[in-house]
């Protein structure tokens, strides 16, 4: 049910099970033992990039069917993306699977996407099992947006590292542990930024302006939460975050957090202004968050998943990057 | 709501000192390298203009080695522009292209891509010297 401007209040939604899978760098971080998959280099037991990130969705969705003991049949459908080009790595890992596919694409917010899309049908009794997935890899990403992964051309420290992960978890009508409570569908903002290797700068207006949106929606303040998860805003954004929204009188200084921040150790490991990427809000909120959901560590958590909307294309061409956030409220039952 | 002022007072503001001097110090040994190089082939009796070649030569092949190794994107992270302006970061660009789309195949993948990066030097190189050619034959004849 749509409520306020922006938001939807679900009813019956909750998230039965998660998998995650990761790579190398993320395997040796601070949230290693919250995941699934480790697997210890880049190449994932394939030959390309490209098939890594393939095999990293699969072992997801293989270990989470595993888990969840249900059949193709009884799951409705898949509803993922990732950051290459024509979602082609989510529309080639589930070819092998005969469940039909929405495939969505918001930058790094794809993981909240594919949430909010997967619990609306389920909210609205169109489906009952639903699989959400969204991953990203380092050099898939490199490769694309970027250079060469070789290329030694020196990066400035406001960059982010993309993660190499992917996350998924089951969307279900079946009461479980943790709720899928209400969700905030983000505005496109551009904050005029320009820097292709600043991304924390252009999505932190972005990520404010989709908090404070949901907190008036459903008419809530910040403490309502015990952790609002930012996606990939990186040691850049963050002071930005609190600072736009403390001009607006909402204070999250004490239960604010990034899932870029979380999932590496920046003083060991050399990842510039923290993890990014559509894998790293999916493999820290299915992999970390969802344990702390249940081992009643958090209780109220606002996952606000951050995309910075960047097009080679459009950046040569002297354009902005416009910046997306989706928002959704997950609640330990 | 203005966004650009918050975002410019936590913006990182790059170490322009600091990574020139680093720069300078690392273009510099790269420099040196050379120097002792050319001299040590020339003691070996090698002509000065065929040393000279054999020099770039040997340069381009270690970067290209390094690259191939992953370690030259570690070396240029610290090197800053210390290892892009020498000939160095040529051979690194053109083979860390080489290197990212072999999957890609022969054709379509390293030749096709092999001047992703290192196109824009060939191209501007090649027009800045026919441009400074044509000026030096009409004022010098030559």
């Amino acid at each position: 049910m749509k409520i306020g401007n922006n938001s939807l209040k679900f009813n019956g939604v909750y998230i039965k099970d998660s998998s995650t899978a990761v790579g190398p760098l993320e395997s040796a971080g601070p949230l290693k033992d919250y995941f699934d998959y480790r697997f210890p280099d880049l190449y994932c037991n394939a030959d390309s990039w490209e098939k890594a990130e393939i095999n990293l969705v699969k072992t997801c969705i293989d270990d989470l069917i595993k888990k969840t003991n249900l059949s193709d049949t009884e799951i409705d459908f898949i509803v993922g993306g990732d950051l290459n080009n024509q979602d082609a790595v989510t529309n080639y890992a589930v070819r092998d699977y005969n469940i039909p596919l929405l495939g969505v694409y918001s930058a790094c917010a794809t993981s909240a996407e594919a949430m909010i899309v997967a619990s609306s049908l389920v909210d609205s009794a169109n489906a009952k099992n639903i699989i959400v997935t969204s991953s990203s890899h380092n050099a898939t990403a490199e490769r694309q947006y970027r250079n060469p992964t070789e290329y030694g051309g020196a990066r400035p420290d406001s960059a982010t590292f993309t993660v190499t992960g992917a996350g998924t978890c089951l969307i279900t009508n079946q009461k479980s542990d943790i709720k899928i409570e209400s969700a905030t569908i983000g505005r496109v903002l551009d904050a005029k930024q320009k820097d292709a290797n600043d991304m924390g700068s252009a999505m932190a207006p972005a990520a404010s302006q989709t908090i404070k949106v949901h907190l008036e929606d459903l008419g809530r303040s910040a403490e309502y939460y015990d952790l609002i998860l930012t996606g990939d805003l990186s040691s850049v954004g963050k002071p930005i975050l609190i600072d736009i929204l403390k001009e607006q009188e909402i204070d999250i200084e004490h239960n604010h957090n990034d899932c870029g921040l979380l999932i590496y150790d920046r003083k060991k490991q050399n990842v510039f202004a923290g993890g990014s990427g559509a894998g790293c809000s999916s493999a820290v909120t299915f992999g970390y968050i969802m344990s702390m959901l249940r081992e009643n560590k958090l209780k109220k958590v606002l996952l606000v998943a951050t995309g910075a909307l960047m097009n080679p294309i459009m950046i040569f061409q002297k354009e902005s990057i416009p910046a997306i956030a989706h928002a959704v409220s997950l609640e330990k039952i | 709501m203005n966004y650009e002022e918050i975002i410019k007072k936590h913006q990182l503001k790059p170490k322009y000192f600091a990574n020139g001097l680093k720069s300078f110090v690392c273009g510099g040994m790269v420099a040196i390298v050379g120097q002792l190089l050319l001299e040590l082939y020339i003691k070996l009796g090698i002509g000065e203009d065929e040393a000279g070649s054999l020099m770039i030569t040997t340069v381009i092949l270690v970067a290209s080695l390094l690259t191939a190794f992953g370690v030259y994107d570690k070396l240029g992270q610290f090197a800053k522009a210390g290892l892009a302006v020498p000939v160095t970061g040529f051979a690194n660009s053109m083979t860390a292209s080489a290197l990212e789309y072999k999957k890609e195949g022969m054709l379509l993948g390293i030749a096709n891509n092999l001047f992703k990066l290192a196109g824009a030097v060939i191209v501007y190189g090649v027009v800045s010297a026919y441009i400074l050619g044509i000026i030096r034959y009409l004022f010098m004849g030559g």
